[in-house]
Order: C-alpha cells, then structure tokens, then sequence
C-alpha cells in the first residue's frame, strides 16, 4: 500500500492519540503530578498569596518541565519493547515523519493539556487574570519545545533499561533556556510589563526545534534501533 | 599525499602518534605555563581596581576557555566517527570528556573564588555562570551516556549525538556577556580591537592560554593511548605493544 508522508503522519497522530485515550489513567497521571507539585511549594514555602505571586511563574515552569519529563520516557518505550517501531522504521516512511507525528502526539496529550489546566493552578497561586494569555503563550511555546527537546533525548535512551534518570540528566541542561525565557515572559506580564521580547525568544527556540530535533531524534533512534 | 590522513584513523598509528607527541606537548606546556605563572603572578603590576586578585584571571580565563574549546572537540570528534565511522573520532571523544568537565569545573571554582572579593558573593545566578554550569551538566550527560549501553559502539554514536546537540550551548556562553546585562566582564582579550589590558597583564595571560592548550593537548594524547589500548583489547597488536 503506498502512504503518502502527509497520510503517513495523520495515520501516527491517529494511532497514537487513539492509544493514549484508551489509556485515560496515563493520560490523568502527569497532570495530577503538575498539580501535586504546585501545591507542594505553598506548603514548603508560605501560603501567603503576594509572595507566592512572585515565584508563581518559577514554581509554575519547573512544574511543567518535571510533568512533561516524566511521560517522555514513554514515548518511543513502549513500541520499541513490542517491537512496533521497528516495524513502522520498516515501513518504508521516513523515520522523521514517525517521529514528528509520535512526538507531536505526545504534546498534544502532556503539553496542551498541561496548558489547559494551567489557568487553575496559576489562579491558586495568585497570578492576575491579566497575565493569562501570555502565560498559557508561553506555557504552549514551552511544552512543545521541551517535546522535541525530549524526543531527542527518549530516542538516545529508549534502548536502556534504566533510561529514565539519565533522560532528565540529558534533557533538563538543554530545557534550561527554555525556563529562563518562559518564566521570565509570565513574570513580566505579572508585573505589568511588555513580555513580547520573552516571547518572540520562545517562539524563536520553538521553531528552532522543531526543525533540528526531529533530525537529531531520527538519528538517535537509528542508533538505539539498529 | 593524503596518507598521514588516512593512518590517523588506524588505532596503531594513533597510539604510536600520540605517545610521540605527548612529551612535547607537556614540554611546551611547562615552560609557556612556567612564564606564565613567574610573570603572572610576580612581575604584572597589580590592577588598579582589582588589586592583586585580579591574578586568579591567570587561571581562570584559560580554564573556561579550554572548557569550551574541549567541548567543541568533543563534539567534532564525536560528528567524526558518527558520520565517516571512524571509531577513532570516537576514541578521541571519550577521551577528551573528562578533561573538558574537570577545566570546567576548574574554570568555575576559579570564578566562584575570585567573584568572592570582586562582587562579595561566591556564585550569582548570572547568564555566564549560569551556562558554564550547564556545560558541566552537558558534560556530564555525556559522559553517564557512554557507559550506559551495553554495546560500546552505541554508545560512542549515542553520546556523540547528544554532543553535537549540545554545541548549541558553547555560542551562548561565549555570547553571554554582550547579550545580557552581566555581572562578569566583557570581553577584555579577545577583541578585534586593541585588549583592554596592558603588554605586561596581557602576555603572560596569552601565554598561559597556550600553555593550557599544550596541557590539554599532552593529557588528550595519554588519555587517548589508554583508550585506544582498552577498545583495541582483543588485537594482536595490543598484546606485541604490551610485551615490548
């Protein structure tokens, strides 16, 4: 049967968005996780609101980056065990197409949902509604880059057994921009001032990622696979 | 022509090079660091503003400087092997990780001390410090990544693809300090311009950068000897150049 490559990534993000329903509990676990550790920094540090509301854009990214870490390790782990993914790199599309279409499935379950449930979180925490739209710009920007951040570093691990902790060793150095600039964006727009220059740099390493990691996560896999 | 090319790629003639250079490297690397180190920390005039603890530049500097240029070989090195699959780009690679992290980590405690009576504090979360930190952070990675496949060959591609990603990082530590309000200084050497420093400042900072260079080029050779031996432990010619 011959698959075109737009075909081809549709019939992925079906797949695995299919999948990943079908599995609500993964789907629910990295979200509870994000707000489990929110709430964890009222309770280690203080409730009191106007303090929170200056760490709320910190507290609020290093929750994304650690939740959106944590369902990365399934990403290429589960079709590389069934043998799934050598099948689809046999399967005569491009190996990038698979990977696009895998990771992008993956942000679309983790990073928009993440996005979605923000606004909740960001309220407990006292960020002024005003500031939302560069927040939730921001935290979409973000999480789609730290995917294609993550799927390099899930292609590089997925052949280990005991890849997890050495998955956040190689992501996290390489997310760290990534957190400079998105936290930065929220905290200006908290504080009343223009966040455009944050956000443009976001949108500058979003787009830089997406086109380069897809690349280096195709080879990884080729090195992991073969 | 091109044939002392082509040997560099044969694990015997690497190791055979490599021991020949070695000594040289390190000689060159005594007596540039000796006058460096004489004329550094004795003859140069104290800084007007600084004083004498400014001297820790004489250290510092070359240190972070190695750190990023170890981190580029590494990365060259790694894209060497990866692309024309020469396990010796490979070799090179593993061995220059540990040398990169430890000027690294030299070049960041050297900072640390020197930023104590500069700025009153041993580490602020400024842009360059900051970077420097995730370079030891990249290294790391690289350095867990390697050991942690059971096939060395995997490995070695593995962790040389996580270096090239990772050459990202080396332009914005460079870049750090023009592009944000930074608490370390500009660039004071390497301008195109006149250096911001006197002849009796600057030359033995030159000449301590080229000594660290020889330094990192003479542990390169002898870390990359006991590589090449321990991957090339099943040959023949690992055992005839053992016994003699």
């Amino acid at each position: 049967m011959n698959v075109g490559a737009a075909q081809a990534l549709q019939l992925i993000l079906r797949r695995e968005l299919c999948l990943s329903f079908r599995r609500p509990d993964q789907l629910l676990q990295p979200l509870v996780f994000f707000l489990i550790v929110t709430t964890l920094f009222p309770l280690a540090l203080s409730p009191e609101l106007s303090l929170l509301r200056d760490m709320a854009p910190g507290i609020l990214w290093v929750a994304a980056l650690l939740s959106s870490l944590l369902s990365l390790d399934a990403l290429f782990r589960a079709d590389a065990e069934d043998g799934t993914l050598e099948q689809l790199a046999l399967s005569g599309q491009a190996l990038s197409v698979i990977v696009i279409g895998k990771t992008f499935a993956h942000w679309l379950v983790s990073g928009a949902a993440l996005v979605v449930m923000s606004p909740l979180v960001a309220t407990a925490l006292g960020i002024p509604v005003g500031a939302f739209p560069t927040m939730l710009a921001s935290l979409a920007l973000g999480t789609l880059t730290l995917s294609w951040l993550g799927s390099i570093g899930a292609g590089l691990t997925v052949g280990l057994r005991r890849g997890s902790v050495l998955l956040s060793l190689i992501v996290l150095p390489l997310a760290m921009p990534l957190l400079i600039f998105g936290a930065s964006a929220t905290d200006r727009a908290i504080t009343g001032m223009s966040p455009a220059g944050a956000l443009y740099l976001l949108a500058a390493l979003c787009v830089f990622t997406s086109t380069l990691a897809p690349i280096a996560a195709t080879v990884a896999l080729r090195i992991t696979l073969e | 022509m091109w044939t002392w090319f082509y040997r560099l790629a044969s694990p015997p003639h690497v190791y055979r090079v490599a021991a020949f250079l070695a000594p040289w490297l390190l000689g060159a690397a005594a007596v540039l660091i000796g006058y460096g180190v004489v004329a550094g920390l004795v003859f140069a005039p104290p800084d007007y503003q600084q004083g004498d603890a400014f001297r820790i530049i004489y250290v510092h500097a070359p240190a972070a400087w190695l750190s990023l240029f170890a981190y580029t070989t590494m990365a060259v090195a790694g894209a060497i092997g990866l692309i024309w699959k020469i396990k010796m780009g490979h070799a090179v690679a593993a061995a220059t990780a540990p040398i990169g992290a430890s000027f690294t980590l030299l070049g960041l405690m050297t900072g640390s001390l020197w930023g104590r009576p500069m700025w009153g504090t041993y580490w602020a979360w400024d842009p360059r410090l900051t970077s420097e930190l995730i370079l030891l952070f990249l290294y790391v990675g690289v350095m867990s990544l390697r050991p942690a496949f059971e096939d060395p060959g995997r490995g070695d591609r593995a962790a040389a693809l996580l270096a090239i990603v990772g050459v990202v990082n080396v332009p914005i530590i460079h870049y750090s300090v023009s592009w944000w309000n930074s608490l370390h200084q500009g660039a004071t050497v390497a301008k195109l311009a006149i250096p911001s420093m006197p002849g009796s400042m600057l030359w033995p900072l030159l000449s301590m950068l080229a000594g660290f260079m020889f330094f990192y080029g003479a542990v390169l050779c002898m870390r990359l000897r006991g590589e090449v031996l321990n991957r090339e432990r099943q040959a023949t010619w690992v055992r005839e150049a053992i016994k003699t």
